[in-house]
């Protein structure tokens, strides 16, 4: 009984997971609008996770910056910008040029990478 | 949702992609120190599992065949007073097992003879260090200023045996590249000696194989076995001291040596410390902190700031520089190619 209850749980979460990923897998060209599955990806190519805590991440535990989990439903950015899909991609793209001096780094990003990184962020609620 | 999302190991190494990626896997391998082994293991794998399927078959055939008709009452008495010749069975048992044993028994004799040493002199010796938790790399030269050190990131020449002698500068460590060869423990106060040949160029993914403290899973390295003459590249800018520091970087060089030096050295600066890797040429390397993170600059940044968030245990200290002197480091380092 108890096994067959896992069994049907695991399933079951076998197929949210399957929608989940096939719902936000998203158009991969380069015009194909925000892919927040390709910023996953690039958050971890980048290492963010070296400052942030991020979740979804690998061994993303940094605490240099804040931790990015309820990144979605917060106001402000970085205590400077309301947090819009634009606004967020500028900071991601150019974090020097909104707030001189502070500790993070401008990482070479290009529009695409940091607008999907955007997308990422914003689905962290 | 986002975690299957996981990174090429070939990309995370950032070698290219015409380098291949090895995982850790000792079933496939890659030289002529891991070969004959591997082949051995494949071997008894399927020797065990014949041997398991023969006695399976004949212990059912002996439940439900072999039986002494009208015997069903007395099975205690049923061994020993049957007037049949059972000694036979025991030589026909014992006699392929030996068999097989004496077989399984020289072809590991033959294995451990061809990975004990390389059939030709070795191309290069490296010194590895085990230290908690990284690798210290040496390559000796003919004349002092033909050495230099690095950390965590071997370089091979292809298709060439190189000589390992492994020492450990605090606990028992074990160097285990599981494609090139299988594990020799480095040992405080003892040289074990080791070689590796990888005959295929790529990179081979290895890890400490004795546990040696909290940080032990973090402490990964990785070979790079390149063609001979991308080999040589490397090693000669890997003996280049570092450039003299330009003027937009001289205050970030200040930083590193005030604050970091003590530890650190770059090869030609006042930064000589011995305790952690060497950073002469740090931008060289795919990894920081032992194969843990990618070498980029958020993670040089977030490393040098709180290594104990992302290494909890690791002998560096977080450090208590601003958002500023951060970058200053930061921007010294990136010179250091």
């Amino acid at each position: 009984m108890k096994r067959t209850l896992a069994v049907s749980g695991l399933t079951a979460l076998g197929l949210v997971a399957a929608a989940l990923l096939s719902g936000c897998q998203g158009p991969q060209g380069d015009d194909g609008g925000p892919d927040p599955r390709r910023g996953a990806v690039l958050v971890e190519r980048e290492a963010c996770g070296a400052c942030h805590q991020i979740p979804h991440i690998q061994r993303a535990v940094g605490r240099v910056g804040p931790p990015l989990a309820g990144m979605a439903r917060r106001t402000i950015i970085a205590g400077y910008l309301p947090n819009t899909p634009d606004n967020m991609k500028r900071w991601i793209q150019s974090p020097q040029s909104v707030a001189p001096g502070n500790a993070m780094p401008d990482m070479g990003l290009d529009d695409r990478d940091s607008r999907d990184i955007a997308a990422f962020i914003e689905t962290l609620d | 949702m986002f975690t299957m999302v996981r990174f090429p190991v070939a990309a995370a190494f950032g070698h290219g992609p015409s380098s291949t990626a090895w995982p850790m896997s000792y079933l496939t391998t890659a030289g002529p120190r891991a070969d004959p082994v591997t082949a051995l293991v494949w071997g008894l794998i399927l020797l065990s599992i014949a041997v398991s399927f023969l006695i399976a078959v004949l212990v059912v055939w002996g439940v439900l065949v072999r039986r002494v008709p009208g015997s069903d009452e007395g099975v205690a008495s049923m061994a020993v007073s049957r007037p049949a010749g059972g000694l036979k069975w025991i030589w026909i048992g014992l006699v392929p097992t030996v068999g097989a044993l004496v077989v399984a028994l020289i072809w590991t004799i033959y294995a451990i003879r061809a990975v004990d040493s390389p059939g030709q002199s070795p191309a290069l010796t490296i010194e590895v260090t085990g230290h908690q938790w990284w690798w210290e790399l040496r390559y000796p030269g003919s004349s002092p200023n033909a050495n230099f050190t690095s950390a965590n990131e071997i370089h091979i020449p292809v298709g060439e045996p190189v000589l390992i002698e492994l020492k450990a500068a605090d606990v028992i460590h074990s160097f285990w590249i599981p494609a090139l060869g299988g594990k020799t423990d480095a040992i405080p106060g003892r040289t074990n000696l080791t070689w590796i040949q990888a005959d295929r160029p790529g990179v081979y993914r290895g890890q400490c194989g004795e546990f040696c403290g909290l940080q032990h899973a973090h402490m990964a390295l990785v070979v790079v076995a390149d063609p001979p003459e991308a080999f040589e590249a490397w090693r000669q800018a890997q003996l280049r001291p570092a450039p003299q520091a330009h003027d937009t970087v001289r205050a970030g060089q200040a930083l590193f040596d005030a604050h970091c030096g003590a530890c650190h050295t770059v090869s030609g600066t006042a930064a000589g410390g011995i305790v952690g890797p060497d950073l002469t040429h740090v931008m060289s390397r795919s990894t920081l902190a032992a194969g843990m993170l990618r070498n980029t600059r958020a993670a040089r940044l977030g490393w040098i700031s709180n290594p104990q968030a992302l290494k909890p245990g690791a002998r560096m200290p977080a450090t208590d520089l601003s958002a500023r002197e951060l970058a200053g480091v930061e921007s010294y380092l990136e010179t250091l190619r």
